[in-house]
């Protein structure tokens, strides 16, 4: 039956495509998907942070708090690392592994300075006894942060086996599509610190 | 012959569109950081009102020059994708911060010996 009408098909001119067009990769497609979830889980957390935010119980607010060179500072390394881990995506793209690595190493470096500014500050605020249990806000804004920090630290974990892989193995399609997943996510992660330090520190400091 | 990078999957990344990125993004950070540390003329809503519009204009300039957006990438589908999480994210913030605040400015206080 099938076959029959198949081979009449066949004959007669086709109003539809055989097959349908699709990437060639859908692995670049899929990790997209995959920040795009990312982006609602940090979309509920900066809600959470709109709605109690100013919500202190007695406590210090943000312009008490945020020290705003700090924060600038922050912003830059993470920066930095954005443009440093597409000069190595670059560098990739021509196949100099040595500058791939190179690259990817200052983007590591920049990273672990966030990282460790980032728990300088969370460690000052705690000693200050502005803890994520002082206040609703402080919670929230524990939460917002420290769940991006902890994609930082993902991310950097992620940069190191890859830079031991393309050490190893070289610039292998397999390894260059890693590469290209993860400029992804580390882009995505500067995204999301665009938002936490307009949102999160520059309008806290202004109340 | 093409490199294995876009053999994988179509996107060519240049050291020109990497720089035309981080430079403007640095002037859009450079400028809200400058507005909040030295206060001006404009009142705190309008600096707020401001540094939001900047970070806006800052996440449009990291998806294109970073993330390589455009409305071809996998036949448009991470377009697509973009835009329904967009949409997503814009009810989630608006609908909490709309609802919570009517909450807060609508319901009667609760006695603390009712507040389990």
């Amino acid at each position: 039956m099938t076959t029959t009408l198949y081979a009449a098909a066949a004959g007669a001119s086709r109003f539809h495509r055989a097959q349908e067009p699709h990437a060639e990769s859908s692995t670049l497609l899929g990790f997209w998907i995959y920040l795009m979830s990312d982006c609602l889980i940090f979309a509920v957390l900066f809600a959470v942070y709109g709605v109690v935010g100013r919500n202190y119980a007695g406590g210090p607010t943000g312009g008490d708090l945020f020290d705003l060179p700090t924060v600038a500072l922050n912003t830059g390394f993470l920066l930095m690392s954005s443009i440093t881990y597409g000069m190595g995506l670059v560098a990739a793209q021509d196949h100099r592994v040595r500058q791939t690595l190179a690259w990817l190493g200052l983007t590591g470096l920049f990273g672990c300075a966030f990282l460790g500014l980032e728990l300088k500050e969370f460690a000052h605020l705690i000693g200050e006894g502005a803890g994520p249990q002082r206040s609703a806000f402080l919670s929230s804004f524990f939460a917002l942060v420290g769940t991006h920090g902890l994609h930082v630290l993902c991310g950097a974990i992620w940069l190191g086996t890859l830079m031991v892989q393309v050490a190893r193995r070289g610039l292998t399609p397999t390894s260059s599509r890693r590469l290209m997943c993860l400029s992804m996510f580390w882009h995505f992660l500067d995204v999301i610190w665009v938002g936490v330090f307009s949102f999160v520190y520059l309008l806290g400091a202004l109340r | 012959m093409s490199g294995p990078v876009h053999a994988a999957e179509g996107v060519h990344a240049t050291r020109r569109d990497y720089l035309t990125g981080f430079i403007l993004a640095a002037l859009l950070t450079i400028a809200p950081f400058a507005l909040v540390m030295r206060p001006g003329a404009i009142g705190p809503v309008a600096t707020g009102a401001i540094v939001m519009g900047l970070a806006a204009v800052q996440v449009v300039v990291h998806m294109i020059y970073f993330l390589h957006m455009n409305r071809r990438s996998e036949g448009g589908w991470t377009l697509l994708a973009l835009l329904f999480t967009l949409l997503l994210v814009g009810i989630v913030l608006s609908g909490s911060m709309w609802v919570m605040s009517h909450l807060q400015n609508n319901m009667m206080p609760i006695p603390m010996d009712e507040m389990r």
